[in-house]
């Protein structure tokens, strides 16, 4: 059996250029010391499907120019406004964008998890979103006549990666309540993983925690990261940089601003930092 | 932050900023409400939920996403929208950058689709909630034509819907800087209830894209009352400061 542990270059490397890239909501757990990794490697054309919604990572990975689509409900700097590459790369047409609402993108989840093929899903009917999806379709209830029912195509990433408190030996992650990450993981071909720490011990054995685990089954790297979510948090842990997503949003209004913040970011990767 | 309205009934001089107003008059909405979700970036409606758990005696439960104190959610994203689905949440708040006199909303941005002029961050969950939550609560402070509009460029979410579409919820009130109103769903059609104090309906009219109902003789929506002004002052400030600390910071007294 070969290990899942590696360091954040090694994780970085095992994300192949045009891969369907699962990463979570800002709130829940977010991989930006890989994401940091990822951008060195100058990695391109990913097709990031943000579960539900992103903001800084999906931002700074489409101002680096690594992203051709994005999937997604929702990109936004939450209380810091738009996020401007996201939206500067929509008016410029260099972003494939297939907008949806956040229950579909769960929906198509789940049925990969599940193994489906398609999954059905209430709402959306005469939204402009359909008009556009093509993995979208109209469905007739089977079971009850005139009942439309919106059916949303399986979402199958290649990867999927977020940030989470610890690991231990066997490879099991602790999640605690942030449940899209098991999700993610099983819908997923690999399942990625940056952690605070590597505990002792044997997580599915702490009945007080194992229901928060996924099982390494599910998962092909972890590499440690400390503060490996910042300037995001992570819950139960430590809170968002304030000041450090406040001075993102400033400077990444124009692309000059955006490239010296990028480079200076860049650089406290390279510092150990 | 607020221009300041005169209150009503105090011993002492009592006056509530624009955003107390707000904050009372939606949870003067939720009264009775058994079940309320507060999506993100939504601190007025976040404060005012909080207000009517607060004077429903805790008959009210609540969960504000981004929140780990308010929120009894134990299956992740999914849970909001199962919950809605099986008719749990009573209430929900949609905004909009654009909203039409049909109650159609947009969220995603202005211009020709996908090459927006201006781009928001995107449809969230709208196109969902929109149609399961019995009262949604259509709130944006800033009423404006460019957000009243008489079209919206991009349905993100449809006011009405068709006969036989399952849709057991939809537009309720919409409440903005400037005033409250009621949806007609089956007239597709804003009545105007009140007028905020300092407004007028000319002001209203002007100000909106679209043609609504109005009655004779327009209320006034009432200011909050002083022990309503004083728990917004202190407790539920200290409670919303967890999720929203730079909005809570600025609800001083």
């Amino acid at each position: 059996m070969t290990t899942p542990f590696c360091d954040l270059d090694a994780l970085a490397a095992a994300i192949p250029d045009d891969a369907k890239l699962a990463v979570p909501r800002d709130s829940e757990g977010v991989a930006m010391s890989a994401t940091r990794a990822l951008v060195r490697r100058r990695i391109r054309r990913l097709h990031v499907v943000c579960v539900p919604t992103s903001g800084i990572q999906a931002d700074v990975l489409i101002g680096a120019g690594c992203v051709a689509t994005i999937e997604t409900s929702a990109v936004g700097l939450g209380e810091y406004g738009i996020a401007p590459r996201f939206a500067a790369a929509l008016g410029d047409g260099g972003l494939r964008i297939l907008d949806g609402t956040c229950p579909a993108i769960h929906a198509g989840l789940q049925a990969s998890q599940k193994g489906l093929p398609f999954m059905p899903v209430r709402g959306i009917l005469g939204s402009d979103l359909i008009v556009r999806r093509a993995d979208w379709t109209i469905i007739e209830n089977p079971f009850a006549p005139h009942d439309p029912v919106v059916a949303v195509q399986a979402i199958a990433p290649d990867v999927a990666l977020f940030h989470a408190p610890c690991a231990d030996h066997g490879g099991n992650v602790f999640i605690g309540r942030s449940r899209d990450h098991l999700t993610m993981a099983q819908a997923s071909r690999e399942c990625l993983v940056t952690v605070e720490e590597i505990v002792d011990g044997n997580l599915l054995a702490d009945p007080e925690r194992s229901a928060g685990v996924i099982p390494g089954i599910y998962v092909t790297r972890i590499a440690t990261a400390r503060h490996g979510a910042w300037p995001l948090g992570l819950p139960g842990h430590y809170d968002p940089d304030s000041a450090a997503l406040g001075r993102y949003a400033r400077a990444a209004k124009s692309a000059e601003g955006f490239r010296a913040w990028l480079d200076e970011w860049l650089a406290q990767e390279l510092a150990g930092a | 932050m607020a221009r300041r309205v005169a209150g009503a009934g105090a011993r002492r001089s009592v006056t509530a900023s624009s955003t107390e107003l707000l904050i009372a008059t939606i949870a003067r909405l939720l009264e009775g409400c058994r079940s309320v979700v507060i999506g993100n970036r939504s601190p007025i409606p976040g404060s005012a939920a909080l207000l009517a758990r607060e004077l429903s005696g805790g008959a009210l439960r609540l969960t504000i996403l981004g929140s780990r104190r308010f929120s009894d959610f134990t299956n992740g994203g999914v849970e909001t929208f199962d919950r809605a689905a099986q008719g749990r949440i009573d209430a929900f708040f949609l905004g909009g950058g654009q909203i039409d006199g049909e109650a159609n909303i947009n969220l995603v941005g202005t211009g020709e689709y996908p090459r927006t002029e201006v781009r928001w961050p995107g449809s969230y969950g709208s196109a969902y909630l929109y149609f399961l939550v019995p009262k949604v609560i259509l709130f944006r402070e800033e009423h404006t034509p460019r957000v009243m509009v008489r079209k919206v460029d991009f349905v993100s979410a449809p006011g009405t819907s068709a006969p036989g579409v399952h849709r057991p919820g939809g537009p309720w009130k919409m409440l903005t800087g400037l005033g409250l109103f009621a949806f007609d769903r089956s007239r597709k059609r804003f009545t105007l209830e009140s007028v905020h104090p300092g407004h007028t309906v000319d002001e209203i009219a002007a100000a909106t894209g679209f043609d609504f109902d109005r009655p004779a003789r327009a209320a006034t929506t009432p200011a909050p009352e002083p022990r309503v002004l004083g728990l917004i002052r202190g407790k539920i400030r200290d409670e919303i400061a967890e999720t929203y600390p730079r909005f809570a910071a600025a609800l001083t007294a």
